[in-house]
């Protein structure tokens, strides 16, 4: 790769906290930590609360990443590693956080994660990652009843939004809006395979198609894709979007538009449900230690 | 829980399915010898529950890991599913 | 009787002529965005080299995933089809056909005749053919040529975990990171299709002969892991990749036969 070659599927770091709040009045602090293929996020809940999160690209090492993330978060509260009761590794580099006291998967983690962000109405939970796409149907409580995970093929995943993104020289965050400047809507990509799906765009714009009708006619691909993987799971309302896809607006309103229902909308980054479940198991797990040791 | 294991690629949906609640009433657990390429494992889950799944190594390539056993003319039962006493496994292919 | 036979594949058309049962005029051509112009190119081709004009041609039968797009077919056959009579043509001993081609496997049973008995295929899916080799020899900056060679001069099996193409690229990136040497990488892409084509062939059976054929048979890394995998002896004839469109012009024989 030159030098100079611009990365279109980069998403930026940050972090946040809750400036109202004082760790040190609570009584569990845990964390969560989700190493994923592209962004790895922490997590850190004071009693079942939000505290303070961040959000960083994963490198090639994930226990580094996992530090990393944890770190950001930490960063400006006066809190250190040792304060924090329980860690909870999800995510696929799970097994390599180095300080988790337990992995859960992040099927669970993510319904868990929703069902605090979104409330306990939420049934129906998508989560598109960089490198995966997982359908979860849940319970009131935030329980898993259904999932599906495909974790296999780049289709449906944002790495196979990021191949599209690197051909059309479009950054990945500007795909949504520009796939909406057409004038009416383009029939969807026909090939699944991203290796034949992106041959076929190069098809369509050597036919002289505009890039934004191009990127309409991926995005519809892709959310048929994704309805159709979130109707095998019974699909039911409250739906909830985590994971980068719940940015490309190109995506999500195609999906809520096959489906005939909208997703719900909250005040908190999406992309930090996964970590944010993990935090809460950390705190039931901690708990439920406790237990056992005055047992 | 339905747990789902497999994956959609272009070439179709490979899912093995596994309904936790039939493991729950399980103590045999024969579907781990039954299958001939170690597909199944006893797991414990995020839930504390002991149930069966499709061991990790095998997810992403369940079309060609469970093709011996799907011949293309006149498919046999599947060991596993036959050998599920809550009729808990089933293939979506 | 002059026929012709017309292979519409994903990557490459190919053209064969036949004259009173002898081949005597062939093309090849790059599918490219155009295929219906490909074509017309490749059968123009074909028939300067059997020294005919297109109008003596009686009958043009299509076939391959682009059959559809040739005006000029009088009728089409699905590449199963056409790869069973061509094959046993060409091996009469052959009962197991093995194709591979650059965007799908197939694997078929095959009767003394020529008739398709039970197939499986493979298609729609990259990492399952020849495209999947491709994309790593690009990811590696090397022609798929010298990919193909260098597969044979590895020392050792590795694993490849990603099944989609997409992912094994990156893959492919960190092994060479971790300096695993290119050889041992080619090998192990070569093992990866090797192995998905195997198991498919598996659901119809291994009946003797087998022959493979298609143009990734060109690729020796994937013929030596093939014959690995399979565990079993292959032929591989020669004009490999022109097997489907010898297929379709042997059927559009027939068919004129049929016709009177």
């Amino acid at each position: 790769m030159t030098e100079n070659k611009q990365e279109f599927w980069r998403w930026s770091e940050y972090n946040w906290r809750d400036e109202n709040k004082d760790w040190r009045e609570g009584n569990i602090v845990t964390a969560g930590i989700d190493v994923g293929s592209v962004s790895s996020q922490a997590v850190i809940c004071v009693d079942g609360e939000l505290y303070a999160f961040n959000n960083v690209r994963t490198g090639s090492n994930s226990p580094d990443s996992a530090r990393r993330a944890l770190e950001g978060a930490l960063k400006d509260t006066g809190m250190t590693r040792d304060d924090i009761n329980f860690v909870v590794g999800t995510g696929y580099g799970r097994v390599n956080v180095p300080f988790a006291d337990k992995a859960v998967t992040e099927i669970a983690c993510h319904a868990r994660g929703a069902n605090f962000m979104a409330g306990n109405e939420v049934r129906t939970i998508l989560d598109m990652g960089g490198q995966d796409c997982k359908a979860i149907h849940c319970d009131e409580k935030g329980k898993v009843t259904n999932f599906k995970m495909n974790d296999k093929c780049a289709a449906g995943t944002g790495r196979g939004m990021e191949v599209l993104a690197d051909l059309l020289e479009v950054p990945v965050t500007e795909i949504g809006e520009m796939s909406f400047q057409v004038d009416e809507e383009p029939p969807p990509v026909s090939s699944t395979c991203v290796v034949f799906a992106k041959s076929e765009s190069m098809a369509l714009l050597k036919d002289g198609w505009p890039k934004s009708k191009v990127l309409a006619a991926y995005c519809a691909a892709m959310a048929q894709r994704v309805a159709s993987l979130l109707e095998s799971v019974g699909m039911q309302e409250k739906f909830f979007i985590t994971g980068g896809i719940a940015k490309n607006r190109g995506v999500v309103e195609r999906i809520e538009k096959i489906l005939g229902v909208k997703a719900i909308q909250t005040k908190f980054d999406s992309q930090i449900a996964g970590a944010l479940g993990a935090a809460l198991f950390a705190k039931t797990l901690y708990e439920k230690r406790q237990a056992k040791g005055v047992a | 829980m339905k747990a789902n294991y497999g994956y959609t690629d272009g070439s179709g949906d490979y899912y093995i399915t596994i309904e936790t609640e039939g493991c729950l009433k399980c103590t045999e657990h024969d579907c781990v010898d039954a299958c001939p390429q170690d597909v199944f494992a006893i797991i414990e889950d995020d839930y504390d529950d002991l149930v069966a799944a499709v061991v990790e190594e095998h997810r992403r390539s369940l079309a060609y890991v469970c093709s011996e056993c799907k011949p293309a003319s006149d498919p046999p039962p599947l060991p596993c599913v036959e050998a599920c006493p809550q009729n808990a496994i089933s293939h979506s292919w | 009787m002059i026929t012709a036979g017309i292979d519409v594949g994903s990557k490459t058309i190919k053209v064969v002529i036949l004259k009173d049962g002898r081949v005597t005029g062939r093309g090849m051509k790059a599918a490219g965005l155009e295929q219906a112009e490909s074509a017309t190119v490749c059968l123009r081709q074909a028939a300067a080299e059997a020294g005919i004009k297109e109008s003596d041609i009686e009958q043009i039968v299509s076939t391959g995933a682009g059959r559809k797009a040739v005006s000029q077919a009088n009728s089409q056959i699905t590449e199963v089809g056409a790869d069973a009579v061509g094959t046993v043509h060409v091996l009469p001993e052959a009962r197991t056909v093995i194709d591979v081609g650059a965007e799908e496997g197939r694997g078929i049973k095959v009767s003394a005749e020529g008739k398709v008995v039970d197939f499986a295929v493979n298609e729609k899916c990259a990492a399952g053919a020849g495209s999947f080799a491709e994309s790593m020899s690009r990811a590696l900056e090397m022609t798929l040529e010298e990919f193909g060679q260098i597969s044979l001069k590895s020392t050792r099996s590795i694993p490849m975990n990603a099944q989609c193409t997409v992912f094994a690229e990156s893959e492919v990136v960190s092994l060479l990171h971790a300096e695993t040497s290119k050889e041992d990488i080619s090998r192990a892409v070569h093992d990866a299709i090797a192995s998905r084509v195997a198991s498919m062939v598996r659901r119809v059976g291994i009946e003797q002969k087998v022959a493979l054929i298609g143009g990734v048979a060109y690729n020796p890394g994937f013929v030596n892991s093939l014959s690995r995998s399979l565990e079993t002896e292959f032929v591989i004839p020669d004009d490999r990749e022109y097997i489907g469109a010898l297929g379709a012009a042997l059927v559009a024989v027939e068919r004129s036969k049929g016709n009177k």
